[in-house]
């Protein structure tokens, strides 16, 4: 009972932000960008941080996955401490970001060949293959990124980061640069992967639509400088979740009126503040 | 074809603007016709030019007092070396096809070795910022000191005369390769660096996968500038040591008054500058725009 309760409390704060603070430079040019961010996720559950754009969510983002010390607090991912970048937390860039000298296959089985050196190169190459075949690219995985849509470039770069089978999986809005159309199926296949997998997932997003689709929980910052988590919004749809199935159902239009409403009002405060 | 349905593709509507041409035919097409006249103007022209600088040459050379033989003469009076590029009488008399062999293997020597330390330098100063503070400066300095300023030193050190030409070479040749390898490795994207640091890519693999290819571009264009360097300064450290090559060949030439050989030597000199050039141009566009 006593460690059954332990175990439940470790689940539920898988991922753990503690008094997150960041600042950048010094003297008269520092920019207080992010005061005292506190954030708890649950193994399993998917949540998304909105914002408008400069709001510090990539800076919190980076924090979580080493690249960026924070000036202050702590990032604890299934109890260890977060100090520099690792296959445990694997990111989806926002500008995909994949090597243009290597082809599809070559750029996911970098992080098989991370992840498994002691594999065979066969054994290795068959995972990169199966990681290829999950995101629909089987037909173009000995092309260059240079040869593929910008859609066909995200979805590498979601199955290199699933080949590095992490803790927890980053997106850096990783639909941004995309169009509406293209942005719909990619979410609908993420949603697919994401049912079988179950990963723990922070997404950055700037998309209501897309974080109500796809999230358990989502996360409201504030602007900044000095921005916060101002608020937090549980998406009770039930899942598996289609398109179709979100529009009727009669949650979807209030949380969308809600997290509009939210964003439009900080947009207000920050022009005003301007 | 294939070429047909190019051309269709650039044609900017033509019925819409012009009037359909009149004269040759139904399938004229204005647009091909112009290409083909545009490539042969592009051979046509450039021997125009170096037949209208012969003249001017010729004219010239037949003024008293001239002793810079015309084209004429300079090819009836070194006939025997144009004809005869690869003979070998031993010694130092060679056609000059060996000539220019002889230079080229102590270019490529030099170049080589400048190639494989100048990569190494400029990664290391590229990579490592203290070893950028500290031998940047140096180099900025010696790289301004031009090829034959060196040869003295290098003979003294090297006490031999082929070690002293192909380390003149070596330390002309190096400089770029530095300098590019360097910016290249300083300017590896940041998303390129993110990677690497989330998907654990370190060591040899960081080397291999990320570093050489997205420096590559840099690598190419610092060998490309190179390799024109030493071929200049190849001609003239090879009239200070002596011995087979083209350089040699010229300055013997000169004492022996045979002008016209020296005419035909430097009209080989920049050709070989020039198919140098092209290989490397080659190269890196081969290596560079892999790149999108």
């Amino acid at each position: 009972m006593e460690t059954q309760s332990l175990i439940e409390r470790n689940e539920a704060r898988f991922v753990h932000l503690e008094n997150i603070h960041q600042m950048f430079g010094s003297g008269s040019s520092r920019y207080y960008a992010l005061e005292n961010v506190n954030l708890q996720i649950a193994k399993g559950e998917f949540v998304s941080l909105i914002g408008h754009s400069g709001c510090g969510k990539s800076t919190l983002l980076n924090i979580v996955a080493g690249l960026t010390a924070p000036s202050h607090g702590t990032v604890l991912v299934g109890e260890r401490e977060v100090t520099r970048p690792g296959l445990d937390r694997a990111v989806v860039f926002q500008s995909h970001s994949l090597l243009p000298w290597l082809t599809v296959l070559e750029n996911v089985r970098l992080a098989i060949d991370s992840k498994y050196p002691s594999k065979s190169r066969k054994e290795r190459n068959e995972e990169a293959m199966r990681l290829v075949e999950m995101v629909h690219l089987t037909a173009h995985a000995h092309k260059k990124p240079g040869e593929i849509s910008g859609g066909m470039k995200q979805r590498v770069g979601i199955a290199r980061a699933f080949a590095a089978d992490p803790d927890v999986l980053l997106l850096d809005e990783p639909f941004g640069a995309l169009d509406a159309l293209t942005r719909g199926s990619m979410q609908d296949e993420l949603t697919q992967i994401w049912e079988k997998s179950r990963k723990t997932v922070i997404m950055i997003t700037h998309d209501v639509d897309e974080a109500i689709f796809l999230s358990d929980r989502i996360m409201l910052m504030s602007n900044g400088p000095r921005a916060r988590i101002s608020e937090e919004v549980v998406v009770n749809i039930p899942r598996p979740r289609t398109r179709e199935g979100m529009l009727e159902n009669p949650a979807y239009a209030e949380l969308r009126k809600k997290l509009v409403h939210t964003l439009i009002s900080t947009g207000h405060a920050r022009k005003a503040a301007a | 074809m294939l070429l047909d349905v190019k051309t269709v593709k650039d044609v900017k509507t033509p019925a819409a603007s012009q009037p359909a041409p009149s004269g040759p035919g139904e399938d004229f097409d204005p647009e091909r016709a112009e290409r083909r006249r545009q490539a042969a103007l592009t051979v046509v022209m450039p021997l125009l030019a170096v037949l209208v600088f012969g003249f001017i040459w010729e004219a010239y050379s037949k003024r008293a007092g001239v002793t810079l033989p015309g084209p004429v003469r300079t090819v009836t009076e070194s006939w025997n070396y144009i004809a005869h590029p690869f003979f070998d009488n031993g010694a130092n008399d060679k056609g000059l096809g060996w000539q220019l062999l002889y230079s080229l293997r102590r270019v490529g020597e030099g170049y080589a070795l400048a190639a494989f330390f100048g990569v190494l330098l400029g990664i290391l100063i590229g990579r490592v910022a203290l070893a950028y503070k500290a031998l940047d400066p140096i180099f900025q300095v010696l790289r301004t000191i031009p090829p034959l300023a060196w040869l003295p030193i290098s003979l003294a050190t090297f006490n031999q005369a082929n070690p002293s030409a192909i380390f003149v070479i070596f330390i002309t040749a190096i400089w770029p390769i530095i300098i590019n390898t360097s910016v290249g490795v300083m300017r590896i994207p940041e998303d390129y660096q993110n990677v690497a640091r989330v998907y654990q890519i370190g060591g040899l693999r960081y080397f291999f996968k990320i570093l050489l290819p997205a420096a590559a571009p840099y690598i190419f264009t610092g060998l490309r500038i190179s390799i024109g360097m030493a071929w200049l300064a190849i001609v003239a450290a090879e009239m200070l040591i002596g011995g087979v090559g083209i350089g040699f060949f010229i300055w013997d030439s000169w004492n022996s008054s045979r002008m016209a050989d020296i005419v035909v030597s430097v009209i080989y000199v920049g050709l070989v500058g020039l198919l140098l050039d092209r290989i490397m141009a080659a190269l890196a566009g081969l290596f560079g725009t892999r790149l999108d």
